[in-house]
């Protein structure tokens, strides 16, 4: 088990104040200016250094990421950063409890960022429906304002560095970077198309990079204990320590830091109190949010819980979202209601994606009672590949991959309910309505 | 999944709202919005000023609130671009109303993750307490909604009513918290259970010196 003094999050619980002067207690804020002495180039080269990749779910390098931006801004054209809380994967919920409970971590973190890609403001957008979080946030940029943290000559650095609060109004999709940016022009969040990518034109047109939130918050940390401390957690290529948040079927369902790869049966058992019913009673895992891939039994119990370890059963890290599910459940079911939140999530913008997911999730919704007949199984997986991959952002392959998996993996399942109506009820030209 | 809600006639709307301005704390509160965008960019407050327009309806009506026309029309004069470029906004976001809601907004979670740990009680103990999605009770208090995702997932099931979560439900809890609604209380938001936000059920694994005190770990780098 990772020990508690390698924890980043140390107040993820709660259990004390988030408030500025309790924070600074557990090491936040300490000398920040003498990390930003570093210099800013340095900054990333650490930051690459630790092999942080992005907790959003694309495991993007983190420090490769910032220094994408523009190293000399052009006058008018400042660069911005934009922090991604608009935590809406379904199994998520870590950006969560770093706002409503050490959200001086993030605040520091987006400033070292900040400075690091030459960014003359952050703009952290927190969904709607974060209401309390986002009022510990706001509460917690102005205590740092009035420190003078931030704001003008930040910690006394000489630099100049913004933090605003932007709350969304629930929409999925505004996680998505490029909707989030349209989100916070005041517009409909729908993606746009790439190029030109952020770093490039962003935020008002100028040069943006969008983060994770854990991403950002973990910063500071790495940056006092250095890159090969972070670097010390974790199997090659998939470094440091990260917020795993385990829902559905497990004993004691929670929010745990530990270090990456950890193996799933040793993540359930040493913080969940096991499966419930025992392990033999596991059915599926969906170790990455609603967005991936399910995993059976079998194929996830000695898996690393990492980015190339999942990749190799299948499916992804994602957000690290693990959702757990025994045998009691009903797995088409739990993935039509998936299916059903891609249908409602779709920002529809794009045509396959509008018109696929609403299809999916209905041919998803016969399925689950077996009223369908065993070809529309694979015509259902041949629309999942007509969605996939085409449409402007990712929405449209989220859509797909869980409907795959469940195909995949549990074919003879949705067979069995075939054939216990007997199937053929419902003729395939109906399939679409 | 609920049915589309009735949008109120428009000209009963205009009567009702047509004089729709900021009381004078919102008014203060919409300039603080404002000044967090760069000149020439006022459109990036929509949001923020929809909501807190839908905060003022609310607190006038006794609801949550809602976006009737005129209201959105003032926001958009207060930013500077077209009705339209507002309205959009507000049909495309599910945070914003576009119909009155109850005094409560019940926003039950019934994704996957909450599925799987019984928010199909969470909505049973609802339409027993005669709340019917997408429609608001008689007596006007309550507005039942399914939403997606709430974030909440380590606490499933979970219920969004205003601005607070209440998590970690059964049939029974959720029973408790609407009759303790409907009888004027204030039930206390987050776990329903005994625990301490997310973290495991009966205590901690992990950081257990931050139980008690604020514990400072640098000391052990």
């Amino acid at each position: 088990m990772l020990a508690d003094k390698d924890r980043i999050f140390t107040n993820v619980y709660g259990f004390q104040d988030w408030r500025l002067a309790a924070a600074r207690m557990r090491g936040d804020w300490d000398d920040t200016k003498a990390l930003m002495l570093k210099g800013q180039d340095p900054i990333i080269d650490e930051m690459k250094a630790s092999g942080l990749r992005g907790r959003g779910g694309a495991g993007f390098p983190t420090g490769t990421k910032w220094s994408f931006m523009p190293k000399e801004p052009k006058p008018g054209k400042p660069n911005f950063l934009v922090i991604n809380a608009d935590e809406s994967e379904p199994g998520s919920c870590k950006d969560r409890e770093i706002i409503r409970h050490d959200p001086h971590k993030l605040i520091e973190g987006a400033l070292i960022a900040g400075y690091a890609m030459r960014a003359r403001a952050a703009y952290i957008y927190i969904r709607g429906e974060y209401i309390r979080e986002a009022e510990t946030l706001f509460a917690a940029v102005a205590e740092a304002y009035d420190a003078g943290l931030i704001g003008r000559n930040a910690c006394g650095s000489g630099y100049d560095f913004d933090v605003f609060v932007h709350r969304g109004a629930g929409a999925y999709i505004c996680g998505e970077e490029t909707a989030m940016l349209e989100s916070l022009e005041g517009k409909k969040g729908q993606p746009r198309l790439k190029p030109p990518f952020p770093a490039g034109a962003g935020l008002y047109g100028c040069p943006t990079t969008v983060n994770n939130v854990e991403s950002i918050a973990v910063g500071p940390t790495i940056l006092r204990r250095g890159a090969g401390w972070f670097a010390s957690f974790g199997a090659e290529n998939n470094r440091g320590t990260k917020l795993f948040q385990i829902s559905g079927h497990v004993n004691k369902p929670c929010v745990v830091e530990e270090a990456m790869s950890i193996p799933f049966r040793q993540l359930i058992d040493e913080h969940c109190g096991g499966i419930r019913g025992g392990w033999d009673n596991l059915l599926a895992v969906i170790p990455g949010g609603s967005s991936v891939p399910l995993v059976p039994a079998k194929d996830i119990m000695d898996a690393p819980m990492d980015f190339d370890g999942l990749r190799a059963v299948g499916s992804g890290l994602g957000t690290a979202a693990v959702i757990v599910m025994d045998k009691s459940t009903d797995i088409v079911r739990a993935i039509s209601r998936i299916s059903y939140f891609y249908k409602h999530e779709s920002c529809g913008q794009c045509t396959p994606c509008r018109e696929g997911t609403g299809w999916m999730w209905r041919v998803m919704e016969r399925l689950r009672e077996g009223h369908a007949d065993v070809e529309e199984i694979d015509m259902l997986q041949e629309v999942t590949k007509q969605v996939e991959g085409h449409t402007i952002c990712a929405l449209g392959d989220a859509a797909a991959w869980p409907i795959q998996g469940l195909i995949r993996h549990f074919r003879p399942e949705i067979e069995r309910r075939i054939a216990a109506r007997k199937g053929g009820e419902a003729p395939l030209a109906v399939a679409a309505e | 999944m609920a049915d589309a809600v009735h949008i109120p006639d428009e000209a009963e709307t205009r009567a009702r709202w047509g004089d729709f301005a900021w009381t004078p704390e919102n008014a203060e509160q919409a300039r603080v919005i404002l000044a967090r965008y760069p000149k020439g960019r006022e459109q990036s407050a929509v949001m923020p000023l929809l909501d807190l327009a839908q905060r003022q309806v609310g607190a006038d009506t006794q609801t949550q609130g809602w976006l009737p026309v005129p209201v959105i029309e003032f926001v958009a004069s207060q930013v500077g671009v077209p009705y339209m470029r507002v309205y959009e906004v507000v049909t495309f976001y599910t945070m914003y109303n576009m119909a009155p809601v109850g005094r409560f907004h019940v926003q039950v979670c019934g994704t996957t993750p909450c599925m799987l740990r019984g928010s199909d009680d969470v909505l049973a103990a609802c339409k027993n307490k005669g709340l019917v999605k997408g429609k608001t009770t008689p007596d006007g208090l309550f507005t039942l909604t399914e939403v997606e995702c709430l974030g909440a997932c380590a606490n499933a099931p979970m219920v969004q009513i205003n601005d607070d979560n209440f998590e970690d439900l059964t049939y029974d809890s959720t029973i408790a918290i609407l009759e303790a609604l409907a009888e004027g209380r204030t039930p206390k938001p987050g776990p329903q259970i005994d625990r301490q936000v997310s973290a495991p059920e009966g205590g901690p694994t992990t950081l257990k010196e931050m139980v008690s005190e604020n514990h400072d770990y640098r000391g052990a780098w």
